[in-house]
Order: structure tokens, then sequence, then C-alpha cells
């Protein structure tokens, strides 16, 4: 059988895989965004630029130091959380007090200005980073040729998610997270430094969008645009599945990639707006979102 | 903005009536003659911005709704505003009715879906469904003109009589247009309607207790800011003779939003004040060569962090006064 519903599987296992990549750039970042706004109650409009800062982190480091994708995976997103701790401390600290839009609007504006220094110095055509060695080539999986980087990224990306699933739901760590998104008062009553923890979460939940961004990298062009209309879709996802749970970013996030893939194959031109309909149709039925609660 | 934004809301007294009178006149007169001192499609831009920014401000300052999709009413009006000009060949007034038509229709629905949301989730879903409609004008190539964009739009004649080809018959109707949509949104923000659009953006459950239907109050205050938005972006299609996909790219909506916050979130004149700023920046930078994102991006992070009611909004706040 080499045919489903008139499509070659060659075509549809090809666009399923790239659904499956989309999708966990998707998860990654709605995930990250679901971590912040637990915690500090702000959608992180910067997080589509931080996502490029990653993948230029990664090529920096590279074209400049010569240090290659293993050790960028590691120290790209290190950089990129220090400067959100940066971010943090010095700008978004002065807005817990406020209308959490206020929160939008900062990391909006900071947004415009990380992508524009970007765009100036670079431009906006891309910069191509090559796959790293151990993970060229494509292996033979019966129904397909999988290229290994692929594959690749779409382990890590599910080893990565299910990994800070398990730090928020089931560790000690993870347990005084979630009490400070209920009753941060309470929890700095205890003794828990709940100030510093919100930074660390901040920085941490854009270390994961740098992540995402080193491992897009090879995949798309390294270009000071790649995180702009991305965190739009992400937005998209993020309203789908609810910011309730953690559990929820990630099955929507790789849910709406394999869903926005196979619109590729059975009708092309609703690739773009494929998720922005399935997200009218989740606001008519389920107001709150797949995974949320009101 | 809830409870954060500063509450101007003061029902405007007398006086205030007064000084508001004087500043519109102040207004009107300096509408009228600066065409003598400045150049006119500059001028004429700031105005379309200026009643661009008083109609998302109707909505984020009065209703308390953080629109960041609005460069779909406005953009998108721009393009049937071309297109009923061009291929209809309608009547320069007609076809900006065509454009706030399509602008009040596509502000239904949106509206309709996106205020079962609040606060954050308003601006994400509005931006969403902007970038939707901005993906349709990629592809409806037919209509749209895709990346090209519509070009050559003819100004007409207005009634079938007087040419706007004209710079100054092109300067009048603008000026008219725009002064207009001004009074307009200043009667309908002081009208029983705008007061409990207020009452709304202050304590939403509160005037649900009250009796009143929110969601239609607030889908109301969307379509009236969708409509005048489309009114806004017709009449610059017509000006420029042109409607492009840079109209309808989420960068707009930020646009907007940034002049709004500049000016002033909630005040009568800061929307003015703040296009007016905008524009004179972007044109500075503009023959700088780059940077214009850059300095947006700094005004923004100004403006949250030290400055957020606004230029208006401190200007009110030192004389005591709503404006």
């Amino acid at each position: 059988m080499n045919a489903i519903f008139g499509i070659p599987t060659q075509a549809l296992f090809g666009q399923l895989l790239i659904g499956l990549i989309n999708g966990s750039f998707y998860a990654l970042l709605s995930l990250g965004l679901a971590v912040i706004f637990g915690l500090l109650n702000i959608i992180n409009f910067a997080h589509g630029a931080l996502y490029m800062m990653g993948a230029f982190g990664a090529y920096f480091l590279l074209t400049k130091f010569g240090i290659g994708y293993w050790w960028a995976l590691l120290i790209s997103p290190l950089a990129v959380g220090l400067i959100g701790v940066a971010i943090e401390r010095l700008m978004l600290a002065r807005l817990y007090k406020l209308d959490p839009l206020y929160g939008l609007l900062l990391t909006f504006g900071l947004a415009l200005i990380i992508q524009g220094l970007f765009h100036n110095e670079y431009g906006s055509s891309g910069m191509s980073y090559p796959v790293p060695q151990a993970l060229q080539g494509a292996k033979d999986v019966g129904f397909m040729f999988l290229p290994i980087y692929r594959g690749w990224v779409i382990a890590v990306s599910l080893v990565v998610c299910f990994g800070v699933w398990f730090l928020i739901e089931k560790t000690k760590l993870g347990s005084y997270l979630r009490a400070a998104t209920e009753n941060p008062g309470l929890v700095q009553a205890f003794g828990v430094n709940v100030p510093r923890m919100i930074t660390l979460t901040y920085g941490f939940g854009v270390a994961l969008a740098a992540l995402a961004g080193v491992m897009a990298a090879p995949i798309y062009q390294v270009n000071p645009l790649m995180g702009a209309d991305l965190i739009i879709v992400v937005f998209a996802v993020v309203v789908i599945g609810g910011m309730g749970s953690i559990m929820g970013s990630i099955v929507t996030g790789f849910g709406l990639g394999v869903i926005e893939g196979l619109t590729k194959v059975f009708y092309p031109q609703a690739s773009n707006t494929a998720i922005f309909i399935i997200m009218v149709i989740v606001l008519m039925f389920r107001p709150a979102g797949l995974f949320g609660q009101r | 903005m809830a409870n954060a934004a500063p509450t101007l809301a003061a029902p405007a007294g007398a006086a205030d009536a007064k000084l508001h009178r004087i500043a519109f006149a102040v207004m009107a007169v300096a509408v009228a003659l600066a065409p003598f001192a400045f150049y006119p499609v500059f001028l004429m831009k700031a105005m379309c911005f200026a009643l661009f920014a008083c109609a998302f401000n109707l909505l984020l300052g009065f209703g308390g709704l953080l629109s960041f999709g609005h460069a779909m009413f406005f953009g998108g009006a721009g393009y049937f505003c071309a297109h009923a000009a061009k291929v209809w060949g309608l009547t320069p007034e007609l076809a900006i009715l065509a454009g706030a038509g399509a602008a009040a229709l596509v502000g239904s629905v949106t509206g309709l879906l996106a205020i079962r949301r609040q606060g954050i989730y308003f601006a994400m879903i509005t931006l969403a469904l902007a970038q939707m409609i901005y993906f349709f004008a990629v592809q409806a190539q037919w209509f749209t003109g895709g990346e090209d964009g519509i070009q050559g739009v003819p100004r007409g004649k207005l009634f079938g009589l007087v040419d706007l080809s004209h710079m100054p018959a092109m300067y009048s109707v603008v000026a008219v247009i725009f002064l207009g949509g001004f009074l307009l949104i200043y009667r309908i923000i002081h009208s029983p309607f705008g007061q409990v659009l207020k009452a709304i953006r202050e304590h939403e459950p509160r005037a649900v207790s009250l009796g009143y239907d929110t969601d239609y109050y607030k889908l109301l205050a969307f379509v009236l800011s969708a409509t005048l938005a489309g009114v806004a972006g017709a009449t610059k299609a017509l000006v420029f003779q042109l409607a492009s996909l840079t109209d309808v790219h989420w960068t707009m909506s930020g646009e907007v939003v940034l002049i709004a916050l500049l000016g002033g979130v909630g005040t009568v004149f800061g929307p003015v004040v703040g296009a007016l700023i905008i524009v004179t920046m972007q044109d500075y930078f503009s023959q700088l060569g780059a940077g214009v994102t850059i300095a947006q991006g700094v005004v923004f992070v100004i403006c949250v962090l030290a400055f957020r009611r606004g230029i208006v909004g401190e200007l009110s706040r030192v004389l005591k006064r709503s404006l």
C-alpha cells in the first residue's frame, strides 16, 4: 500500500514529519509561555524574539568562536536565560502591581527593539547553519526515509517537554512553584524566596525558547524575523490549549503541528490559516480552551 | 486597562466641557492652517492615524479592551475602499463607506469571538484573528493584489462633482472626516452608552449585577471602534492611492497601540497628539534609513515603565482637568 486517500504515503509521512517538527517548536514555546504566565501573570511577547536570539547565539558561537552545535545547545540557552533574568529584574519586576496588559506591552516593545537591532545588522535574508556531523544523513525506517536530525529534534523536544512536566508536577521544587502560582504571599511567609523564584522562572522559560531556537537553526535559516510570525501562531496555540496545564500546552503544541502538516497535504491553501481557524472553532464551543479552567 | 488605567473617567463637568470645546476649536483651526506650513500629504497621513488611534482608544481607554488586531480593520477597509474605487468604479464617498462597511462586518464577527475572553486572552485572540486576515490578504490576490497591493487607486470625484486629485479638495475631505470622526467618538464617550462602557471597564461584575448586558455593550464598542478604524484606513488608501499588506500586518496593530499609549490611553485628545508624534518620528527615521522599529520599541518600553499616563494624561493630571 503506497497511497492513503489517494495521497502517496511518502508525501503524507513527509508532511506529518514536518508537522511534528513544527509541533515540537510550538510545544516548547507555548510551554515556556505557560510557565512564565503561571507565576508572573505576564504574556511574554518577546518570546519569539528570544527564540530568534537562541538561533543567532548558535550562529555566533560557530562563526566567531568555532564552537559547535553541542556546546551551543548548552551555552546559547544559558546566555539568553541570563538576558531574561536581566529583563525580569530591571523591567518586568516594576510591573507586577499593575494590570497584566502592561507586561504584554513592555515585552512587545522589547521584541521590537531586539528584532530591529538584529534586522539592522543582518537584514532579512537568512543565514544557514550546518547540521552537526553526528546527526547528518537519513535512516530508512520502513515506510519512509527519516532525516536523522529531524528525528533528533522531535525526540529532544519530547524529552525536554516531559522533563519540565515532571519537574513542575512531581518534584518538591515544582510544588513550591505551583504553590507560589496559587498564593505567592503565603509561600513567601513559609520562607521561600518568591521574588528569586519568579526571576529564575522567567529565565528558565526564556531559555526554553532559546533552546528551541538552537534546534531550529539547522532546519530553518537563522533569520532576524524567524520568531516574529511564529509567536503569533504560538499565541493561537495557547488560546486553543488554555494556559491551565503544562501537559495541555505540550499536547496542543504537538497536536496542532500535526494538524497543520496534514492540512498541507489535503488542502494546502489553508495551511497558513488552519491553526487560526481551529482557534475560532474552539472559541465558539469552549472559550476557556481545551485544557483551561476559567 | 481595567484598574491600572488612570481614572480620568469622572463625568465631564461644565468646566471640562468648555475646555474641550476650546481645545477642539484650537485643533480645528490648526487643521485649517497647517497646510500652509507643512506638507499636506504628511498632515493627511497624521489625521488618518489620529482617527485610527481615537477609534482604538474608544475600545481600550473607555471599554478597557486591548485589541492587538486593529490592523485588520484599518488595512482591510483600505483594501475594500481601493477595490471599490478602482475595480467597481465607485465615487470616493461610496468607496470609503464600502471600506467602513467591510470593517464593521469583520468587526462584528471577530468581536463576537474575541469578547468571549478578557484581558490578555482578548489581546492574543484579536492578534491571531488579525494574522488570519493578513494571510487571507496575502493569498486572495484577485482581490488584494497580493504582495503588490492595489496601486494607482483613483481618488475620483466626490459626489461625482469635486475632483479629489486636487490637493486642497482632498485635504478638506480628510479634515472633515477626521474632525467629524473625532466629534462622533467624543459624543459616544459622553453618552449614556459611554458611561456604561466605563462602568464595565472599572468593574465588570458590578455592571452585570446592575443588570447591564455587558457582552452587548462590549460588542457594540468593538464594532464602533472597528468601523471608525475602517473609515481611517479607507481614507488613507485614497490619500496614498494605495492599499498594501503593510496596513494589515501586525506591526500596524502595534503602532496604533503605541500611538494611544504615548498620547494617553483614556484621554480624549491623547491619540491625536500621539499620532502626530509617531508619524513625525516615522518620517524622520525613514529619511535616516532604518531604525524605526527600534525607536518605536524604545518609546514603548519608556511609556510602559515610566510614562503610563501618556502625554495628555500627564498634562491633565497637572491641570487637574480631564482632557
